[in-house]
């Protein structure tokens, strides 16, 4: 646990970071610091590991005061991860992530082993370790940056806006991974990222920060969206934020109907005794949606069913409750040439269709029930 | 060619001579100016004065700085040492703003990452930012180190000049020997190119990540890309 109490920073000419911050930050937890240019998030952040030292008020890290240990000691226990990586040109990739630990006094070999093991963990080949930065891609660095952190296995992990330098695919890539990493690691995380998209998907807590280093609202991503605390939350989390907070809410309640399907290289009679309200899909021998046909489509189609004559479909959503929100679902529906958004179960296969009426509905019974923040 | 046949023991003695003279002082002065240089990149104030002071004294003349040398030192008229302490200045005056140059290019996000990792000043200056700096080093060195030894021949003036005697004693001879004269010039030469040669190879075996640059980080000097997937 991190805990701020009432953390100032003043610079010389009178500038003012951070004012009087009070914020606890939970162990195991991803805690993203967000908010425009200028509002201290990364000044807060580097003040955890006294890269910045604060004026005033009191850090502390699992109860003791970071003012207590050295800091040189005291940033060896605590993983920081830089935007561009920061990596060392002149070291090989294995070599920048063993620093901390052969800092700390492991041995070269032990260490290098370590360093290794890392690769894996973060997703890259083993090959990569002896290149040097410069011959990696930028996400490729990011992730080397991400195991150099962790190498000496602390339990606070910082984060300072470390994607923002990599393109949106990267990007994307990089996020999941953080959060496939987190639920093996459980580390203590605080990240700091002026994306407030980014700060959703990630954070089990997003801090909003204003500028001039005020804290806006601490709240769990659904409720940021939900219900902003004023004006100025509410135009930092986006003109969208009702439709993403359909991003935290389970597609387990919306209605799916039964779907006609049809194989692929059947005769395009069958295909069309098929259609309901004129619409089928097209499937494979697996059952995984390929697209859609209609009764306009196959007027001018003779013979079987081939792969050029469908209506490619729209976004597929997964119907299973751990990893469908209501939000993939709608958007499915919106998506579909049909109205009819596809859901598919966990091996790829239709499972059903969902209405975007549906989606509302199912949406109207979690408010009733209580399972929208309110 | 008889008398360079006659005096190749002379000539090989007075080569080292030659070397030593030159290269002790390129040592001596790398080590002084590596505090120096370090100085004057932590601090403007300390840069906007060593960097001119140091520009300025390279300006002296060889020959004035020898003899003023004995007066400085206190030492004798012939001693070795009055040669060797002033390339040695030279050498300070040439690689101060070398290094602060250097220590200067090292990106920032890579000293704050450094810090962030739990390097103290001192082992984050041995570990990263003077391996970093070797490039731009290694260049300074290599024009001290051949400065060196061209000057070392004026010293002969104050009777300590390696491979200057030759060029001395040749051009004093009557009729002057020019066999004696040109021997001289080339081995200074020759040793200069050596000398070079062998620090830049050096500089090379230092810094193998120079060499491993894609296209993509800035096409860096000599590059030979290496296709990454």
């Amino acid at each position: 646990m991190i805990e701020f109490q009432s953390v100032t920073k003043r610079y010389p000419d009178g500038t003012v970071a951070v004012d009087a911050l009070d914020l606890t930050i939970d162990a195991g937890k991803i805690t993203v610091l967000v908010g425009p240019s200028g509002c201290g998030k990364t000044t807060s952040l580097r003040m955890i590991n006294r890269m910045v030292e604060a004026s005033s008020g009191t850090i502390l890290v699992n109860g003791a005061d970071v003012r207590a240990q050295r800091p040189a000691t005291l940033r060896r226990g605590i993983g920081y991860v830089i935007q561009n990586a920061g990596l060392f040109p002149h070291r090989t990739v294995v070599d920048n992530i063993a620093t901390v630990p052969i800092l700390l006094g492991t041995k070269k070999a032990a260490a290098r082993r370590r360093a290794e093991e890392l690769l894996d963990t973060v997703g890259l080949p083993r090959e990569l370790g002896g290149r040097y930065p410069a011959q990696l891609s930028g996400g490729q660095q990011q992730r080397v940056g991400v195991a150099r952190a962790l190498a000496a296995d602390p339990p606070v992990l910082l984060m300072d806006e470390p994607f923002s330098a990599v393109d949106p695919v990267v990007r994307d890539d990089l996020q999941e991974e953080l959060l496939r990493l987190q639920s093996e690691l459980g580390k203590t995380i605080v990240f700091v990222t002026h994306d407030i998209d980014e700060a959703i998907k990630l954070g089990d807590k997003v801090a909003v920060l204003r500028v001039g280093g005020t804290l806006a609202q601490y709240d769990t991503p659904a409720t940021l969206l939900a219900k902003p605390v004023d004006d100025f939350v509410a135009s930092f989390v986006g003109r969208d934020r009702g439709y993403r907070a359909l991003g935290f809410l389970s597609a387990h309640g919306a209605q799916i109907a039964p779907l006609s399907t049809v194989p692929l290289g059947s005769p395009v009679d069958a295909a069309r005794a098929a259609l309901e309200n004129g619409w089928a899909v097209v499937v494979d021998e697996g059952k995984a949606p390929l697209g859609w046909v209609s009764s306009t489509s196959l007027s001018t189609v003779e013979g079987e069913l081939r792969s050029a004559d469908l209506v490619s479909g729209g976004s597929l959503y997964a119907a299973d409750a751990k990893s469908g929100s209501l939000r993939t679902a709608l958007d499915a529906a919106l998506s579909s040439p049909s109205g009819i958004g596809i859901a598919v179960d966990s091996d790829g296969a239709v499972a059903g269709g969902v209405t975007a009426e549906s989606v509302l509905k199912a949406l109207d019974e979690a408010r009733r029930s209580g399972g929208v923040p309110s | 060619m008889n008398w360079i046949l006659d005096h190749i023991p002379d000539l090989l003695a007075a080569s080292g001579d030659h070397l030593q003279l030159a290269l002790i002082p390129v040592v001596v002065g790398l080590v002084l100016s590596l505090p120096l240089g370090w100085v004057a990149n932590r601090w403007t104030v300390a840069r906007a004065i060593m960097v001119p002071v140091s520009g300025l004294l390279y300006t002296i003349p060889s020959l004035a700085l020898f003899v003023m040398m004995p007066l400085l030192l206190g030492t004798k008229i012939l001693d070795p040492i009055n040669v060797q302490a002033a390339l040695t200045v030279y050498t300070v005056a040439l690689l101060v703003r070398s290094i602060a140059d250097a220590l200067a290019a090292v990106p920032e996000s890579v000293v704050q990452a450094a810090s962030a990792m739990g390097y103290r000043t001192a082992g984050r200056f041995f570990a990263v930012e003077l391996p970093l700096a070797v490039p731009v080093l290694v260049a300074g060195v290599r024009v001290a180190a051949v400065s060196n030894i061209s000057l070392v021949a004026v010293g002969q003036i104050i009777g300590v000049g390696g491979l200057g005697y030759f060029l001395l004693h040749g051009a004093q001879t009557s009729p002057p020997n020019f066999q004696e004269i040109i021997a001289g010039i080339a081995l200074i030469v020759v040793l200069a190119l050596i000398v070079d040669g062998l620090l830049a190879l050096a500089g090379r075996a230092l810094t193998p990540w120079t060499r491993q640059q894609v296209g993509r980080a800035g096409g860096g000097r000599r590059s030979r890309a290496v296709v990454v997937k």
